[in-house]
């Protein structure tokens, strides 16, 4: 088995000891009926371990993948995705430390399981750094931001547990409707993961001929049956789906056939959900909520952002103005990425301007956290794969 | 507190709050009108002193900007791509004639072209003045000229008096010559 | 507006919540509240207190945390509609009319607002600029109204506290205590580094004070960086120009003045995929090639002071230098950038001199595209003159040959051909595409040979007088965050009453769980009575309340 093997290996390690734990979790909070927390004490151990095992696990995946490629592993969509798990549980297991609750771990691991199979969906080969990467700064800069993410992920999650258990299920309200939309959101990634496995490993593909933007002649290879065409595609393979219906040069008819193809088997799945058991998903995870202590999920909450907001800014803001200064020759240009960090840096400072200046805690400050995450995300996702700039390495 | 003490106070805040408001939006104003003017920033404007420089012309003769203090000297930078340089070429030739002899000199400055271009190029249009070719492209860097052709008029004082981009007439040209004829 | 005076006798500015001396609520929203308002020490913010002339509404306004978030939003989404289609300096176009056209031509009407509303250039928008603008000016006097009565009042704080002060605070303890206790709750705090001070019957213990300035030493740090960037907008300040040049080539540095950079090569490397590369194998095939390095070997050369420009003779090597991405070449406060480039310029050209009929070659001539000879002698006094070079040939105008650039892209070449067979010389015009024999036809024709190329590099030339000071600003900034977040306020005022019983309450202002761990401690050492979280027995209460009506 060579290093390169091992480095997965210890990457599926993880993710199943991350699954396991999610469920040992979800068995201690249950377990606590009488809120006596005694069993959930114990059964909270055992699913720690199994967090920690599991993240120890992807560190030396992590670290060796850096020996492998002989630069930080953070420089495309899958190696920089699946560090965003790692932080994100990383982020957990202090926090559980200081706190120990188990709750907290029911969410924070199904969504760290999501955002590394989501990073499983891009090409995951070692891959060799393009001259504007080649520096310690990639190093630095991309650590620091992952690592910031981690920790403001958890004020969501902790926001999260917050809403579910504040937002009354029983009585039709925005706060109910937009509770289970992130609920449903999440399915949907869900979505994109199981379409794209199941294409990749039935081996769909399917190549095209079309005209791009700048009337150039190109060609494009669909990973899923084919809804929507590229402008005047010409198919190349035979007995592929003739695409429904043809795009504009300026829509990249391939990125909204895989958006459309996880539209439609998240919302089946989520349909499914609610079929079988007959309740929205916020409600289901309610009685889950029972014992928590707002309090607590509130102290979390703004103390992750308190924790992750000077982290990011040093790394997504100070650190990435000196890189560009150096690489770019100018440390700012109004690239898509950095207007969207400047976005993010600005939201979480109205975060802390109206906690301690109009007294914004508990549900306000938890919608405020789940926001962030959102737009986290965006600039992770929406901005590589939809707005192209200089970031986009994927 | 006696009610004058008060209104002073009330005063004084007044005053120090104005001018604090005061020089904010002086401050953003002024900053705003630099990003307006920001493309426009020319290096050079009328009434400068002319940047003194060296150039060697086609017979490998030295032309100091310097040494022709005390004549109006005509500075065109030109290139044998553009268009517009090649149609006043031979107006300025003809002017030239007559302007020379009282005291206008013509520079053309070529942007770093070969001597074989500038040379066939002088030949064709029987250019009767001097052009100096600029290599390095420094001279060019110096009057930070952009587009092609741009004459720069300097007066006997050796002061910039006008700044032509684009193509002159005829009629411009004497005109040009006749602003910065010594008295 | 009155001055405010206190039970106790102290004498408040207008608008002050809690006593300054002692601690009492005074105002009656205040005195109905379980829990005291603790956020700037119960002062007043000094615009508060004042509402009278126009000056004073505009402080105000600027001065409110409700307006700074809004400014904070409405630059959060004006700076989000930017991305949603490339601003200008991203498009392929560069004159107005090019860059209006390229919006609409790639994206439809909706491009066409986009333009229209000015989003192309969103960030240089004179109001988008103002939008920053009101964010400094609100940093700056939001500031100043707080700090300067935070401040006071900090420094100024009595020991002693009102018991309905101490009531409203989160964490409260009453109960019994003995003689010793306040000595043995110092002793312990003073371990836990708590600065106790002491008056009478009570004692107060803090730590971190500092942590409260954060907020205003990080405000310091984003004006300072603010006013980093609004220098940059001065003429002078930044130097930002492109520098095209070939190999081989000299060139003065714009905006350099006294510097020339001669370039002695580009190179372009790619990843091979073996030896070393092997690993990255995969991800080349599946991408095609991968740069490894962009670079440009230079010569810097200095001009002699008082040398003027032009004259090269004197000119003096001051560094041989390789740029490469991520690695500027720096001198004398300028950089120079590898930005771009361009590959596989003409450079020259080569022909041979043939006869039509036989095919047979009088010799071979190169041609310097840059720098073209007159002459060309060949065997047996064969000649080939060059009477018009165009460059970049773009046809013909009054029947001359015109050139479009001076980069040899297209070049064209007028020659007379003077061989022994044909004395009186032959003329031809030959570019690349064909030859034209303007004089009927030729015996003699040059045939193409083969060219060399060269490469452009593209340089960016940078100065930027304004990075020291926006270093500064980002390190304070930085400074300031670390100090308002990763340190916390703590505070414990504990007074022994008439009757021997003790009266604790606690304040901090974030991680109560922090806070309650040093009260632990103290408690266990000095035995003082069990305290209680009023915030969290209030939300019980709540919930048991919710609980009863559902």
């Amino acid at each position: 088995m060579t290093l390169a093997d091992i480095s997965s290996n210890l990457l599926y390690v993880a993710f199943i000891a991350y699954l396991v734990a999610t469920f040992v979790f979800g068995g201690a909070v249950k377990g606590n009926k009488k809120g006596t927390y005694r069993s959930e004490q114990r059964w909270g151990k055992v699913a720690i371990t199994i967090t920690v095992i599991g993240f120890v696990s992807q560190v030396g995946y992590f670290i060796t993948r850096w020996v492998v490629t002989g630069h930080a592993p953070i420089s495309n969509m899958f190696e920089f995705t699946t560090a965003f798990g790692m932080t994100l549980v990383g982020g957990f297991i202090i926090l559980y430390a200081l706190y120990r609750t188990a709750v907290l771990g029911m969410i924070v691991l199904p969504i760290a399981l999501l955002i590394i199979a989501y990073a499983s969906m891009f090409p995951s080969e070692v891959s060799p750094l393009i001259p504007a990467l080649q520096t310690n700064w990639l190093a630095i800069h991309v650590i620091t931001v992952v690592v910031a993410e981690g920790i403001l992920a958890i004020s969501a999650a902790a926001g999260l547990i917050y809403l579910l258990k504040v937002v009354d299920q029983k009585k039709k309200s925005k706060q109910r409707f937009w509770l289970e939309a992130i609920m449903y959101s999440l399915v949907l990634v869900l979505g994109f993961v199981v379409t794209s496995t199941f294409f990749t490993l039935t081996n769909y593909e399917a190549d095209f001929a079309y005209v791009n933007k700048d009337g150039q002649p190109s060609e494009i290879t669909y990973n899923m049956p084919a809804i929507f065409g590229m402008n005047e595609f010409e198919p190349m393979t035979d007995g592929a789906l003739t695409p429904l219906l043809e795009m504009p040069p300026i829509v990249h008819a391939g990125k909204l056939t895989t958006v459309l193809w996880s539209l439609m088997v998240g919302t089946v799945l989520y349909a499914l959900i609610r079929l079988v058991f007959r309740k929205r998903i916020s409600a289901m995870l309610q009685p889950f909520t029972k014992n928590v202590n707002l309090q607590l999920m509130d102290e979390i909450n703004y103390r992750s952002i308190i924790i992750g907001f000077p982290i990011f800014s040093l790394g997504a803001l100070i650190f990435a103005m000196i890189w560009a200064q150096i690489a770019w020759s100018r440390f700012w240009g109004w690239d898509p990425k950095e207007v969207w960090a400047l976005v993010t840096f600005l939201f979480y400072a109205a975060y802390l301007h109206l906690r301690l200046g109009r007294g914004w805690a508990g549900e306000k400050s938890a919608w405020l956290a789940v926001i962030g995450f959102v737009i986290i995300m965006f600039n992770l996702v929406a901005v590589n794969l939809i707005i192209a700039g200089l970031h986009s390495y994927a | 507190m006696s009610t004058e003490k008060k209104s002073n106070k009330k005063k004084n805040r007044t005053i120090m709050r104005s001018v604090i408001l005061l020089l904010l939006v002086a401050a953003i104003g002024y900053t705003i009108y630099n990003s307006v003017t920001a493309d426009e920033v020319e290096v050079l404007k009328v009434g400068d002193a002319a940047p003194d420089f060296t150039l060697t012309d086609l017979d490998g003769e030295t032309h100091k900007l310097s040494d022709y203090e005390g004549q109006g000297v005509f500075l065109n930078f030109w290139g044998t791509w553009c268009e517009p340089c090649i149609k006043e070429m031979p107006a300025m030739a003809k002017q030239y004639e007559v302007y020379g002899d009282q005291g206008v000199q013509v520079l053309a400055v070529n942007i770093a072209q070969s001597n074989f271009e500038v040379e066939t190029f002088a030949r064709q249009y029987g250019l009767n003045f001097p052009i100096v070719i600029d290599r390095d492209k420094s001279v060019m860097t110096a009057y930070n000229i952009r587009p092609l052709p741009t004459t720069m008029l300097v007066n006997p004082q050796g002061e910039i008096q006008r700044i032509v981009t684009g193509e002159m007439t005829e009629q411009d040209i004497a005109g040009f010559m006749e602003e910065i004829k010594p008295e | 507006m009155d001055k405010l005076i206190c039970k106790c006798g102290h004498e408040n500015p207008p608008g002050t919540i809690l006593c300054e001396s002692c601690g009492r609520p005074l105002n009656e929203q205040e005195q109905n509240k379980k829990l005291a308002d603790m956020r700037y020490e119960g002062t007043a913010r000094r615009s508060q207190t004042y509402n009278k002339s126009i000056i004073d509404k505009i402080w105000n306004f600027f001065s409110s945390v409700k307006v700074g978030v809004g400014i904070i939003i409405v630059l959060l989404i004006a700076a989000a509609v930017g991305t949603i289609l490339p601003q200008k300096q991203y498009v392929p176009a560069t004159t107005d009319a090019e860059i209006k056209a390229y919006y609409t031509d790639i994206y439809g009407s909706v491009g066409t607002v986009y333009h229209a509303l000015g989003f192309h250039d969103l960030y240089n928008s004179f109001w988008f600029i103002i939008l920053v603008g009101m964010l400094a000016i609100s940093l700056i006097i939001a500031s100043l109204d707080r700090f300067v009565p935070l401040y006071k009042s900090l420094k100024n704080q009595r020991v002693l506290r009102h018991s309905s002060f101490m009531h409203k605070q989160r964490i409260v303890a009453e109960g019994p205590g003995s003689a010793d206790t306040l000595k043995k709750a110092e002793e312990k705090l003073t371990g836990l580094k708590y600065k106790v001070s002491t008056d009478k019957n009570g004692l107060l213990a803090e730590k971190g004070r500092f942590s409260r300035w954060g907020p205003y030493v990080n405000h310091i740090g984003l004006i300072i960086f603010l006013f980093g960037v609004m220098l940059r907008m001065m003429p002078g300040f930044y130097v930002d120009e492109t520098l095209w040049i070939r190999e081989g080539e000299t060139r003065a540095i714009p905006d350099a003045p006294g510097y020339v950079l001669e370039s002695k090569g580009f190179t372009l490397e790619t990843y091979t995929g073996e030896g070393e590369e092997e690993k990255f194998g995969e991800a080349i095939d599946r991408v095609g090639t991968v740069a490894k390095n962009y670079q440009t070997d230079v010569v810097l050369y200095k001009i002699p002071e008082g040398t003027l420009p032009g004259d090269t003779a004197d000119m003096e090597v001051v560094e041989e230098h390789a740029i490469r991405v991520n690695q500027p070449f720096k001198f004398d406060g300028y950089a120079l950038y590898q930005m771009d480039f361009q590959q596989d310029e003409l450079k020259t050209m080569s022909f041979a001199l043939q006869n039509k009929e036989t095919g047979e070659s009088r010799g071979d001539l190169t041609i310097d595209l840059v720098n073209p000879e007159t002459n060309y002698e060949l065997e047996d006094g064969s000649v080939v003159e060059l009477l018009g070079y165009y460059p970049d040939f773009s046809g013909f105008e009054n029947g001359e040959p015109q050139t479009a650039t001076p980069l040899p892209k297209n070049p064209g070449f007028l020659v007379k051909m003077t061989t022994p067979d044909t004395p009186d010389g032959e003329t031809s015009f030959i570019t690349i595409q064909n030859t034209v024999e303007p004089l009927g036809d030729n015996d003699y024709k040059l045939a193409f040979q083969g060219v060399e190329t060269r490469d452009a590099s593209g340089l960016t030339v940078r100065k930027d007088r304004t990075l020291p000071i926006l270093g500064l600003g980002g390190l304070i900034f930085m400074i300031g965050v670390a100090q308002g977040m990763y340190f916390n306020h703590r505070r414990f005022w504990i007074q022994q009453q008439a009757d021997g019983s003790i009266l604790l309450a606690g304040h901090t202002n974030k991680n109560w769980f922090g806070l309650k761990k040093d009260l632990d401690q103290v408690t266990e050492h000095a035995s003082l009575p069990a305290y209680r979280d009023q915030q969290e027995d209030m939300e019980a209460q709540e919930k048991r309340e919710g609980e009863q009506l559902t």
